[in-house]
C-alpha cells in the first residue's frame, strides 16, 4: 500500500510516524478506485483542516499505516464512503464542522449539526451566521402495513449517555433502527486548536471519560511523534500498566451490565465490585480511580509509590480468585444464556467493511488490535493474544470481554515484573510538526491526529474513537431482534457517544 | 451461585459506612426547601439522571454509586426511569447546544417540588468546555442549580455526602 501511495502522491516532510502523501484530486479519486478492489486496505480516519482533507489507511497484510491529503481550495472532494462506508458519518460530520462537500455523498444529510449553535461551520476560516429556521431532521422514510415507530432518547432511561434511536418495527421485531447522535457535541476540536499542548492534553483526557487513559496515550504518543520527543521507559510502561487497569475496569462493569440487562442482577452486583476494587487500586497509585490526566506528553504525570506494586498484585490475586467462578456461572445458567446466544449477531463481513475493532470486531473474526499490529511499546515485549470469536453475537462480545479481563490481569503482573526503574516524565520541547498514534482502548483503536506549530501551540487535533465505525453496526445488530433485547445489544457494544460526538 | 451468595453472606456486607452529610451541601441546601415540602418527601428522593454533555466520566462514578460498596438506597435514594418520577434532577456536563431544549424540557416535566443536582466541574460553568461554540455554559445557563458538587468527576464518596445533605435538608 504504501509502494502504491508513494508512486501516487508526494512525500510530505515532518509527519511522524507514518508517512504522509500529498495527493492531486485525480489521484485521490483514483485512489477512491483503487480502493473498491483492495479489501484489506482499511479505513483508520477521514478528517479535515481548513481546506484539507486527510484519509489514514492501514495495509492489514502488511500492518503498514499510511496518511494520504487533499487539499480542497474548492471545497469539495471526491467521497470514499461509496466504497468505505464507514467514512459516511465522517464525511458528514466534514461537511458539518468545514464546510468542505464530500462530493456523490450517498448520505448527505446533516450529522453533528443539529441547528443549535451560534455559528455554522464552525471549524471552517470563516463560520457563517447560523440559517435561522432549522429544518426537522429528515429521518429515513419506512412504509408497509402493520410498521409502527418508537422514538427512544435523547434522554434514556438509565444513567446513559444522550442520543436518539427511532425503532421501525412491526409487532415485537425491529425492521430498522435509526440512530440519530450528536447530542454531546461539546466543540472539543474547535477547542484545542490553538491551545497549548498541556491544556489539549486535558481535552483528550475527557473526549470520553471511560478511556481517558487510553485517549490522552493517543493524545502523547501523536504529540511525541509530531516533535520527536523521548519518553522515559519507565513511563511507557506505567502507560500500559494504567491502559490495562482501565481496560480492566471498563469489561468487568460492562459483563456486570449486559448480565443486568437480562435481568441477572447478580452479575451487575459482583462485577460492579471487582470494578469499584480495580477503581479504588488506581486511586491509590495514581491519585485517581480513572486516572484522568496521569497520562501527558513527555510521559506520565504521577509515579507508581513504593507500595503500589503490592497493591496492585493483591488485586489482580482477588479478581484471579473471584472472576472465573463468575465466568462458569455465566456460562451455566441457560435462562441468561437463552438471552445472548445468537442475539444481536453482526455478519463478518459487514464489521470488515466498517473496520470495525474491538469486541465488535473480535466477537465477529475480524482480529485486529493496535497494540499488535502496528504495535507499540512496551507491548513487543509482553506476551499475550487476542481472543477471537466468530458468532458476532451478544455472547460472543461477553466472551471477548471475559478473555479481555483473563489477558490484562497477566498483562498487568508481566508489566509489574518488568516495570524499569527511572524518572517518568521529560519537558516536551516544542517543534513544528504533525504526528499521530494509535492506541488500543478497551473498546478498539483510538487514532489520534495532531499537527502542532514550532511554539508549541496544536493547531490541530483530530481524536478518532473506535465508536465512529461501531455505531452503524449496531443498527444492523438489532434488526430482526426484539425490541427488549436491543438494551443487551447496545451494552455489549457499549459505544460512546461523547468519543463520538466530541 | 449458591456458594457465592452464602460465602457473602458470611462474610458480612462489602458496603462501606454512610458518609457524614456534606457540611456546605447543608447550608446550600438548608434555605431552599419550605416546611411543606419536607413533609412532602419524608426522608425518600427518587432522582432522575440527566447527561446534558458530560465526558461520560460523571455517569461512570454516579453508576457506582448503586454498587454494593456505596448501596445508596440504604439512604432512601434512587435512581428512576422517568422525570415524571422524580424529584431531583441530577445534572452532568456542560449543557450542549444539542442538548439544551432536552434538558429543559426534562426539567419542565419533573413535577414540582424539585431539586436540581449539578454534578461535576463541567456542570458548573463549563469547566474546560467554556467558551465554545457548541456549549451554553453550566447546568445553571438552563435551570436552577439548587447544590452542586464538585470534582472532575466527583467521586462517589462525594456524591453519597452530597445526596445525604440533600436528604438531611429535607428531613
Amino acid at each position: 500500500m504504501l509502494d502504491y501511495l508513494a508512486s501516487v502522491g508526494l512525500r510530505a516532510e515532518n509527519h511522524r510516524p507514518y508517512p504522509r502523501f500529498d495527493l492531486s484530486r485525480e489521484a485521490w479519486a483514483e485512489l477512491v478506485t483503487t480502493l473498491a478492489a483492495k479489501d484489506d486496505w482499511s479505513l483508520l480516519g477521514l478528517w479535515a483542516d481548513t481546506a484539507i482533507v486527510h484519509m489514514a489507511l492501514r495495509d492489514e497484510a502488511a500492518m503498514t499505516v499510511g496518511v494520504v491529503s487533499l487539499s480542497c481550495p474548492e471545497g469539495r472532494f471526491p467521497s470514499v464512503a461509496g466504497v468505505r462506508p464507514g467514512a459516511i458519518r465522517l464525511e458528514r460530520t466534514i461537511q458539518d464542522l468545514f464546510g468542505i462537500c464530500a462530493e456523490s455523498l450517498v448520505d448527505p444529510r446533516p450529522w453533528l449539526d443539529h441547528d443549535s449553535w451560534p455559528i455554522r461551520l464552525p471549524l471552517s476560516a470563516d463560520p457563517p451566521d447560523p440559517l435561522g429556521q432549522p429544518e426537522p431532521y429528515p429521518f429515513l422514510p419506512v412504509e408497509g402495513p402493520g410498521l409502527h415507530q418508537i422514538p427512544v432518547g435523547p434522554v434514556h432511561a438509565g444513567i446513559i449517555e444522550p442520543g436518539h434511536f427511532r425503532f421501525t418495527c412491526n409487532g415485537e421485531t425491529v425492521v430498522r433502527l435509526e440512530q440519530r447522535l450528536g447530542y454531546v457535541h461539546k466543540g472539543t476540536e474547535w477547542l484545542m486548536a490553538g491551545r497549548s499542548i498541556a491544556e489539549a492534553g486535558k481535552l483528550a483526557a475527557r473526549v470520553s471519560g471511560d478511556s481517558t487513559v487510553a485517549h490522552s496515550w493517543a493524545f502523547a504518543g501523536a504529540v511525541e511523534a509530531a516533535v520527536g520527543a523521548p519518553v522515559p521507559p519507565r513511563a511507557v510502561w506505567l502507560r500500559a500498566l494504567m491502559a490495562e487497569l482501565e481496560r480492566l475496569a471498563n469489561h468487568l462493569g460492562d459483563i456486570g451490565a449486559i448480565c443486568n440487562d437480562a435481568s441477572f442482577a447478580f452479575m451487575l452486583a459482583e462485577c460492579g465490585l471487582l470494578r469499584e476494587k480495580v477503581l479504588r487500586t488506581a486511586d491509590a497509585c495514581f491519585g485517581h480511580r480513572l486516572m484522568m490526566d496521569r497520562i501527558v506528553p513527555g510521559g506520565v504525570a504521577v509515579d507508581l509509590p513504593a507500595e503500589g506494586r503490592d497493591a496492585i498484585l493483591g488485586l489482580v490475586r482477588d479478581i484471579a480468585v473471584a472472576f472465573p467462578p463468575l465466568v462458569r456461572i455465566y456460562d451455566e445458567k441457560a435462562s441468561l444464556q437463552d438471552r445472548t446466544v445468537g442475539t444481536g449477531r453482526v455478519d463478518g463481513g459487514l464489521v470488515n467493511r466498517f473496520g470495525a475493532g474491538g469486541h465488535v470486531g473480535r466477537a465477529s473474526g475480524r482480529g485486529l488490535d493496535a497494540r499488535l499490529g502496528p504495535g507499540y511499546a512496551p507491548y513487543d515485549e509482553l506476551e499475550f493474544s487476542v481472543p477471537v470469536f466468530t458468532e458476532g453475537d451478544v455472547n460472543a462480545r461477553v466472551w471477548v470481554r471475559i478473555r479481555e479481563v483473563e489477558a490484562s490481569l497477566s498483562l498487568v503482573q508481566q508489566i509489574l515484573d518488568k516495570l524499569p526503574e527511572g524518572p517518568v516524565h521529560v519537558p516536551v520541547v516544542p517543534m513544528a510538526g504533525q504526528g499521530m498514534a494509535l492506541v488500543e482502548s478497551f473498546r478498539g483503536e483510538i487514532m489520534t491526529w495532531v499537527a502542532v506549530r514550532e511554539d508549541g501551540i496544536v493547531t490541530r487535533c483530530h481524536p478518532r474513537d473506535p465508536s465512529w465505525f461501531q455505531w452503524p453496526l449496531l443498527e444492523a445488530a438489532i434488526e430482526g431482534n426484539i425490541v427488549a433485547d436491543f438494551p443487551l445489544c447496545n451494552k455489549s457494544f457499549n459505544c460512546s457517544y461523547s468519543g463520538h460526538d466530541l | 451461585m449458591l456458594k457465592t451468595i452464602a460465602r457473602n453472606l458470611l462474610r458480612g456486607p462489602a458496603t462501606m459506612k454512610g458518609p457524614e452529610a456534606a457540611e456546605a451541601g447543608i447550608e446550600e441546601l438548608a434555605g431552599r426547601l419550605d416546611r411543606a415540602a419536607r413533609i412532602r418527601l419524608g426522608r425518600s428522593l427518587s432522582i432522575r439522571q440527566v447527561d446534558a454533555g458530560s465526558c461520560n466520566g460523571c455517569e461512570l462514578e454516579i453508576h457506582a454509586l448503586n454498587n454494593v460498596v456505596y448501596d445508596l438506597e440504604r439512604f432512601g435514594l434512587r435512581f428512576v426511569a422517568s422525570p415524571r418520577h422524580a424529584d431531583v434532577l441530577m445534572v452532568t456536563g456542560p449543557v450542549t447546544a444539542n442538548m439544551r431544549d432536552a434538558l429543559f424540557r426534562t426539567w419542565d416535566a419533573t413535577p414540582d417540588p424539585k431539586w436540581v443536582v449539578a454534578v461535576g466541574g463541567c456542570a458548573l460553568d463549563g469547566g474546560l468546555f467554556k467558551g465554545s461554540y457548541g456549549i451554553v455554559g453550566g447546568v445553571g445557563a438552563v435551570i436552577p442549580v439548587d447544590l452542586h458538587i464538585a470534582g472532575c468527576p466527583p467521586r462517589p464518596a462525594d456524591l453519597l455526602a452530597g445526596l445525604v445533605a440533600l436528604v438531611e435538608a429535607a428531613k
